[in-house]
């Protein structure tokens, strides 16, 4: 007994002592070691739940092929649905910062949300990463260092097509888009470049946004006599402009553009043969050659059931992309963040869009390309085939000075 | 003479339209006229037909079919609804029915999305109506002039069903007076499950009509409640004829709100609803409240 007592004295001493001259590692250890804490606010509910799903089945596709750890660390995902509403996207934002601490912040969906979340996110010093919401003045006169964006801004995927359609289709043209800021941010875009290459714009029209009828604009296209129109719509409106477009004949006289929405996978099976021919401009169509793009639409479909990817899971592909690389390269050190806000800036790769950068002056992706697209039915489905593109098209920026 | 052909051609427009919102509407107003429920679910009945409408389809491959099939499919959903959960409250004041009805909405939207899925879908045209024609300088699509005929023939047969059969007669007792009726010898309670199941079935004929033009995703069901209320408020509750006269006012309304006022377009029905029940509180054909 007495023996016993004594070993266990010294074993216990000597454990003792072991765990002090080890403490300040292992604290540190603790500090390095733990996951890293990424929070992620998209819609997975209701109408939008398809395009936050694109977007995570993808960010889970590039963490997968890390294992789920970057430099030593776990990658931890923390999903929050923000159900397409503002104060839900704003409420849940405040929880992954205050309550998770997550080291980095990805989403949202909805430009409402970008736009009241982006204070808290400004003054928390959170990293965020935008992984759709195209508000313009994210890049423009509300940016902030803390925030970069790798899916686009409004402005992008419309201001080259203007000078294209321009030149291509018609100087002629019926602008139509959803009575909100986004549709009417867009058809300013397209005019940047249409006016001055000659286009003349013959008239206007904002439908409300969730439209079900079109009849009474598109009785006004015939009328107005044009070959071309350019839009913008996106879910159900893209679905019931294009189907009634071509129910009212429209189609064999007068030639549909518009922003790459338009015709995304989302909304392409619900347009049937109604959508061929419809011409869109967007930065991704999964029909891309180079290998990355090749890759990337291959892993996506075995991982999840044949599934075609679309631009929301080029985004999502991105996001995942530039967290893996910006912290591989300040060796999973997120305390530091500014180091980290300085290597995300740096980031640069193959991404199945092109080769990913970021612009310095405005933390949004600089395309590389805008490609022109048509809705043609080849292997075996509708697919937006890649016909023109324009290179290295960057958001102007205008009020935006980084650092801020 | 340009003027008179867009008049003409928007007409057209706002007449398709209008024919649809009365084939939506009829449902819920006979559904108030005979039972005095106000059933908001019954944008849930017109989607319970598109997605019944859209998978007969894609069984059958035949629109007729699935035209004809999935009204009645959603008629029996309507008969379990009112067997099963409305009777009980009749006795109780109208909030418990609206607060009833409401929830239905969710459940049936989440039962969509559980069977169907979340995503957009849509049905097409049939073949015979693919194309479009040229009346008179107007280009319209076929398959909307089926509609126009489709619609005011429906609302003829309903009328002769109504007016001039004595089912029709049994019902109009039912609306004037329930209690009577069945001191008259009337099993009321069936004739509360017959009307409730039409209507049912109606809206779920409307979901297929509409799929054509538009397309099919969960939240249609609580969208399209709004208009079809607004044409019952005009047309006046309970009232045949006014949910065809509402419907093609409000058709009218909001398609040349949309032409001449495109800023306020969204505003016209609303206008034009204020002042309907400004003149006539009732709406245009409904009968005072009990």
């Amino acid at each position: 007994m007495d023996q016993l007592t004594r070993r266990k004295f010294l074993a216990g001493a000597s454990m003792g002592a072991a765990a002090v001259a080890a403490g300040p590692w292992v604290i540190r250890a603790g500090a390095q070691g733990g996951a890293v804490k990424i929070g992620v606010v998209l819609p997975y509910t209701g109408v939008y739940a398809v395009l936050g799903e694109s977007i995570t089945q993808a960010m889970e596709l590039v963490f997968a092929r890390e294992n789920w750890t970057v430099a030593g660390r776990k990658i931890e995902m923390i999903k929050e649905d923000d159900e397409m509403k503002p104060p839900v996207g704003i409420r849940k934002t405040e929880k992954l910062i205050d309550s998770d601490k997550v080291d980095i912040l990805t989403g949202p969906v909805h430009s409402g949300i970008l736009m009241g979340m982006r204070d808290k996110v400004h003054n928390s010093k959170t990293i965020l990463i935008v992984s759709n919401a195209g508000a313009d003045a994210i890049s423009r006169e509300r940016c902030s260092k803390w925030i970069f964006r790798t899916s686009f801004s409004n402005w992008q995927p419309n201001q080259p097509m203007g000078g294209w359609v321009a030149k291509n289709v018609s100087k002629e043209a019926f602008l139509v888009a959803p009575n909100y800021q986004a549709g009417k941010d867009m058809m300013e875009a397209f005019k940047e470049t249409y006016l001055p290459a000659g286009g003349k714009v013959v008239a206007e029209d904002y439908p409300k946004l969730g439209e079900t009828d079109y009849a009474p604009y598109l009785t006004k296209i015939r009328q107005s006599g044009v070959k071309a129109v350019y839009c913008f719509f996106s879910g159900t409106d893209a679905v019931n402009f294009v189907k009634q477009f071509d129910q009212f004949g429209l189609k064999q006289s007068v030639k549909l553009t518009g922003a790459g929405f338009l015709t995304e996978p989302d909304v392409l099976p619900a347009q049937g043969k109604s959508a061929i021919g419809v011409i869109t401009g967007h930065f991704y169509t999964p029909l891309l050659e180079n290998p990355t793009n090749q890759k990337f639409v291959k892993d996506f479909r075995e991982k999840n059931l044949g599934k075609m990817p679309d631009g929301f899971a080029c985004q999502g592909y991105d996001t995942a992309e530039v967290i893996v690389r910006a912290l591989k390269a300040v060796n999973g050190n997120t305390q530091d963040k500014d180091k980290l806000v300085q290597a995300i800036a740096k980031v640069e790769f193959d991404s199945p869009r092109g080769r990913f950068r970021f612009d310095p002056k405005t933390h949004n992706v600089i395309q590389p390309f805008i490609y022109v697209r048509e809705v043609r039915e080849v292997y075996g489905g509708l697919n937006n085939v890649p016909i023109d593109k324009i290179a290295d098209v960057k958001d102007p920026g205008t009020g935006c000075t980084l650092p801020a | 003479m340009p003027f008179l052909l867009d008049l003409f051609a928007q007409a057209l427009n706002g007449l398709s339209y209008g024919v649809l919102l009365f084939l939506l509407s009829v449902g819920l107003t006979l559904i108030f006229g005979m039972l005095d429920v106000v059933n908001l679910a019954h944008g849930s009945f017109y989607m319970l037909g598109a997605y019944a409408g859209l998978t007969l389809i894609g069984v059958t491959n035949n629109f007729w079919l699935a035209l004809a099939v999935a009204p009645v499919a959603v008629g029996v959903i309507g008969v379990l609804i009112e067997r099963g959960c409305l009777r009980p409250l009749y006795r109780r004041g109208p909030l418990d029915q609206v607060l009833l009805t409401f929830g239905l909405i969710y459940l049936f939207e989440d039962l969509v999305k559980w069977i169907w899925g979340g995503k957009i879908r849509s049905i097409p045209p049939p073949d015979l109506f693919a194309g479009s024609v040229t009346l008179w300088g107007a280009t319209v699509p076929s398959y909307r002039l089926f509609v126009i005929v489709f619609g005011l023939a429906m609302a003829v047969a309903l009328w002769l069903l109504i007016e001039r059969t004595r089912l029709g007669a049994i019902i109009r007792a039912g609306v004037f007076d329930a209690e009577m009726a069945a001191g008259l010898g009337i099993n009321i309670q069936r004739v509360f499950t017959g009307v409730f199941a039409f209507g049912a079935a109606l809206a779920g004929l409307s979901g297929v009509i509409a799929g054509p033009i538009q397309s099919a995703q969960p939240p249609m069901g609580a969208t399209i409640l709004i208009p079809a209320l607004i044409v019952v408020v005009v047309g006046g509750l309970g009232s045949l004829k006014g949910s065809l006269v509402g419907s093609l006012i409000i058709g009218q309304a909001e398609t040349f709100g949309k032409v001449w006022l495109p800023g306020a377009s969204m505003l016209m029905i609303y206008v034009v609803m204020a002042a309907i029940v400004l003149l006539r509180p009732h709406g245009l054909f409904g009968r005072p409240l009990k």
